[in-house]
């Protein structure tokens, strides 16, 4: 089968995507330099790929960006997130990751991403091939906003301390930095907490907020709806503090505390003050 | 302005997926339905829009008869018109969708404007409205967290690792957009009043065979995690900080 992968060099996720495509047969990996013009670069991507049986790359933002617009330019069917392909038919994700469709794809080039972490990364080998774009009238980046500074990144964190419906108001939220303070951690948050104004989006976790993976998550006050735990389920260690035992989370959590969290969470950061001296 | 707004009646799954017996999608007996958190974003920004700038703003979706339910719901926000893409049960792919939507768009007065989420909340395939833009021929951009419209041309924001990059393209143009962009407000009672007597325009496309053509839906098994329960109330924080320094975070 010949395989189109196109890699971003630096991104661990392109190498999966790589590894995986290995997997599939030969391939072909291409790559792109100069500033990001998503329409250019999908051109070129399209010119090297279209007498190929499968065009490839990694289930990122740019990946998917990147194949919608090839599949669109070369009108051929596009499956994104894809954790399995087997001939014609793929296993792609729905749903942020929490419900999986089997698929039969109709063309040629059949186009796909591959899902994060489906496959472990490995380095790439030989030199990618880099494809000449011509950018022209192209969209593309123009100028560069620097994020405001501080602050743990919720995307980085080793521990997340997060929030939902639970804790009631933005006030509500000073326990929950103390936690994550002193645990070195981010603050977190559901969607409910979003849209109620209590947190800013970047706090989010969830499908359509911040997807993360830190080595632990604490969940107070969220019931764990499909869309939130799309987000936190790359989680190493999920500990839920919640006061409804039957809570959907703790189908997710290694670890629960049943009850108040106005409760709990400043009796543990008391504890965790009492156990450092 | 003429802004489009295109959204997707989907389920609101709470805790758990649960398929039907044939396996082709989510038993929805007792469920109730909404539109994606990023399409949400894409109708406040479009009444925002039309605010400042004047114009009308028209929501549009493919989907069954109840779809009408969320056509409303957008009107109530704002939304002056509605064009309902009315289909039977079965679901329609990206191709198919964008094709559909096309075809509408060019029956009708032009858009400035035409947003979409970024992906849908169910099928999440990242694609329909970069395909809607090739097939009308305009820029389109994705993934975005910030616009402002002035003279003809749109600037585009969108978060990188490390802030955000800008991009700028005249318009007409199609831009998908994420949750974050705004905070959408609640429809007031009159909003909705309003909306039971906003026109309502309804085709009837004809469904063409998938290209990505859905053989079954699939719940991922569970982690089969089962939660350790360190305690109940405050008493359990001596209990929990033990975990906490075994799982070196403390």
């Amino acid at each position: 089968m010949s395989i189109l992968v196109f890699v971003e060099p630096q991104d661990d996720l392109s190498l999966q995507a790589l590894a995986f495509a290995r997997t599939l047969g030969e391939v072909r990996a291409v790559s792109v330099d100069g500033p990001y013009a998503p329409a250019a670069w999908a051109a070129a991507i399209a010119s090297a790929g279209a007498a190929s049986e499968l065009i490839v790359a990694a289930g990122s933002e740019r990946g998917n960006e990147l194949l919608a617009h090839v599949a669109a330019r070369l009108d051929q069917p596009f499956a994104a997130n894809v954790t399995r392909v087997d001939g014609d038919v793929v296993t792609r994700a729905r749903w942020g990751g929490t419900l999986f469709e089997e698929a039969r794809l109709h063309g040629s080039p059949r186009i796909l991403t591959v899902a994060p972490h489906v496959h472990a990364a490995e380095p790439a080998g030989a030199p990618l091939e880099l494809l000449a774009v011509d950018v022209a009238d192209s969209p593309r980046v123009l100028d560069h906003v620097a994020p405001p500074s501080g602050g743990v990144s919720l995307r980085d964190a080793r521990v997340v301390v997060s929030g939902g419906r639970g804790v009631g108001s933005s006030e509500g939220f000073a326990i929950i930095e103390e936690l994550a303070g002193l645990l070195g951690g981010a603050v977190g948050c559901s969607r409910v907490v979003t849209s109620a104004g209590w947190r800013p989006h970047t706090d989010q976790v969830g499908q359509t907020g911040t997807k993360i993976s830190p080595d632990l998550y604490i969940a107070c006050g969220i019931s764990g709806a499909t869309q939130h735990i799309a987000g936190c389920k790359g989680a190493k260690k999920i500990l839920a503090i919640n006061e409804d035992p039957e809570a959907p989370i703790l189908a997710s959590a290694d670890y629960a505390v049943i009850g108040n969290l106005h409760e709990i969470v400043p009796a543990i950061s008391a504890e965790l003050r009492k156990a450092r001296g | 302005m003429r802004v489009l707004v295109c959204v997707k009646r989907v389920p609101l799954t709470g805790g758990r997926m649960v398929l039907t017996a044939d396996e082709q999608a989510i038993d929805t007996k007792h469920l109730g339905f909404t539109i994606g958190p990023h399409e949400e974003c894409a109708m406040e920004e479009a009444v925002r829009l039309v605010e400042a700038n004047g114009g009308e703003s028209v929501v549009l979706t493919l989907g069954p008869a109840e779809a009408e339910e969320q056509l409303r719901d957008c009107m109530a926000i704002g939304a002056d018109r509605g064009i309902l893409l009315k289909t039977d049960e079965r679901e329609w792919d990206a191709q198919a969708t964008a094709g559909a939507i096309v075809d509408a768009v060019r029956a009708g007065e032009p858009f400035d404007l035409i947003l979409f989420g970024n992906e849908s909340a169910d099928a999440g395939g990242y694609q329909v409205g970069i395909r809607v833009a090739y097939a009308l021929g305009v820029p389109v951009v994705t993934g975005l967290k910030g616009i402002a419209v002035e003279g003809g041309r749109a600037r585009c924001e969108r978060e990188t690792g490390g802030g955000r990059d800008v991009y700028e393209v005249p318009l007409p143009a199609v831009l998908t957009v994420l949750e974050g962009l705004n905070l959408p407000r609640y429809p007031s009672v009159p909003g909705r009043i309003r909306a039971k007597s906003k026109p309502l325009a309804v085709a009837e496309p004809s469904r063409p065979e998938p290209k990505l053509e859905k053989l079954r839906l699939v719940v991922p098994e569970g982690q089969g995690k089962q939660a350790e329960v360190l305690g109940e109330g405050a008493a359990a924080a001596p209990r929990v900080v033990e975990v906490l320094q075994s799982l070196g975070v403390a």
